[in-house]
């Protein structure tokens, strides 16, 4: 019950949100911030998939921001 | 629109001109060239694991569109790891998994079963390139390969972008084969451990006891993947993005080297039960991004729900706060929390003399728990090469199981929570 109140309320909030913005988007002169390296959506893949990997062996839940499946016989 | 409104012309086309001659840097950097980044990690829980594992990726670029990637890991691991027994307070002993020798675990000590040691090598490739000016795609394979575990997957995805590459939408899937066999075979799910305490006439009484606890052949595991994905420019400083995650997992789920206690009314373990899970897990997953560029610092959060039909449902929460320190350096602290309610199939214990359920596992990775990691990064250069180094600290706390039936004295300490320590470097050879 709790699990649903805090997806169902996530979900509010985003679409809450991204409906608020009345105009998403940049031109492409204005993509000066966005170009940094940091702001890449994963902007450190060696960081994601060392802990992807430690917390797949160390916890019931994977996946998400990539595919779940480890590969792995982590004990 | 009030972005718009600040900047002028000239700012406009200063800031057109940066990006334009940025790109043409980058794209004369990066074509025909190998790209390379090593990375080094230390992984210890104190009186448990120890890792060490070496990453090593090289990227090359193909006329400014194609990228082709290598990845190669080796992991060592060595140390102890919790059997699913309870602590008593006698003495215990336990047959190793493959059957040859036993460990004896002290009073009011969590059973670790201390035979764990492996080594992992893992590669993968993976090519994208675009399909059209608006459009790109990625294939891949995985390959992984451990003393008694080993796994090959394949993966694709295809990435659209609409209005003036603010959106992107992707679909990716994946298909994984994942073989296990065990040193000694797999057990027999709720078999009970075969252990010599002196019963048996002779050597081969006993391997014969202990052969009748095994399946014979590997295991199998197929899991295939969905992964649907949006990703959103809002403004000038901020993107999210949303995945969607659905994980069809089948056969051999269930964990070999793990047992369950059976106790009787006073706690007392009587014997040990080979663990046995679902041959089947379907898993739904959520996960949204914030990326929010401040003055001098970047803020990345996450939110991840998942659920799936073993009743694990998780939410997990990261935060990393990138904080510029200077032109070419940087510090990023992170938190992360993560809460995970158990599989409807966890019991701590069974209880002599009660029916068995379907199924059953008492490995504390499937039980409630909260954990939550604190961790601090310092980007730099060492000549021209960015360097990275990152320390982390990981706790758990497992929760207390609904299906307890028979009070257990705190002094055996049914619930052990774990910490983990890790320190990674990182280079960057380009």
């Amino acid at each position: 019950m709790k699990s649903k109140w805090i997806f169902g309320v996530s979900i509010i909030c985003i679409t809450t949100f991204l409906g608020g913005c009345s105009s998403l988007g940049v031109q492409p002169w204005e993509r000066d911030f966005l170009a940094k390296p940091g702001m890449a959506i994963n902007s450190s893949p060696m960081d994601s998939s060392i802990d992807d990997h430690i917390y797949f062996s160390k916890e019931a839940s994977s996946g998400g921001r990539s595919f779940a499946g480890g590969g792995c016989g982590c004990n | 629109m009030q972005l718009k409104k600040n900047l002028n012309v000239a700012e406009k086309l200063a800031l057109a001109t940066a990006t334009l001659l940025g790109a043409t840097a980058q794209a004369e950097t990066v074509k025909d060239e190998w790209q390379f980044v090593g990375s080094i990690l230390t992984y210890s829980e104190p009186d448990r694991v120890s890792a060490l594992e070496t990453i090593f990726t090289a990227d090359k670029a193909f006329d400014d569109t194609a990228k082709l990637s290598y990845k190669i890991v080796l992991d060592s691991l060595t140390g102890a790891s919790a059997n699913g027994a309870i602590a008593q307070d006698d003495v215990q002993t336990f047959t190793r998994p493959s059957g040859n020798g036993q460990y004896i675990i002290q009073p009011q000590e969590t059973p670790l079963d201390d035979t764990f040691k492996d080594t992992r090598a893992q590669f993968s490739v993976n090519w994208s390139d675009r399909l059209t000016e608006d459009s790109q795609y990625t294939i891949g394979t995985n390959l992984s390969r451990e003393y008694d575990y080993q796994s090959i997957g394949i993966s694709g995805e295809l990435a659209r972008d609409f209005d003036r590459k603010n959106t992107t939408l992707s679909i990716g899937l994946s298909y994984a084969n994942d073989s296990v066999s065990p040193e000694g075979g797999r057990p027999l799910g709720f078999s009970s451990m075969v252990i010599d305490n002196g019963q048996f006439d002779d050597e081969q009484d006993y391997r014969n006891a202990f052969n009748a606890t095994r399946i014979s052949g590997d295991g199998s595991i197929d899991t295939t993947e969905l992964l649907l994905g949006w990703t959103q420019i809002i403004n000038r400083r901020m993107i999210m993005q949303m995945n969607y995650g659905y994980a069809d997992v089948k056969g051999y789920l269930t964990d070999p080297f793990k047992v369950l206690s059976v106790i009787d009314s006073s706690a007392t373990a009587k014997f040990y039960l080979y663990e046995n899970r679902p041959e089947s897990k379907k898993q739904h997953s959520f996960f949204a991004l914030t990326k929010y560029h401040l003055n001098d610092s970047i803020i990345d959060f996450s939110y991840r729900y998942i659920d799936s039909d073993w009743d694990i449902k998780s939410h997990t929460l990261d935060l990393r706060w990138r904080l510029f320190a200077g032109k070419n350096s940087y510090w990023e602290p992170h938190v992360r929390y993560y809460q995970q309610s158990a599989a409807d199939f966890y019991y701590p214990y069974f209880v002599e003399g009660t029916i068995l359920p379907e199924f059953g596992s008492a490995d504390y990775r499937i039980g409630e728990m909260d954990t939550y990691t604190i961790g601090l990064k310092y980007g730099f250069l060492i000549g021209d090469n960015r360097t990275e180094v990152r320390a982390e600290y990981y706790h758990q706390t497992p929760k207390s199981s609904s299906n307890e039936q028979v009070i257990i004295t705190e002094d055996l300490n049914l619930y052990p929570s774990v910490d983990a320590f890790t320190l990674q470097f990182t280079y960057y050879f380009d």
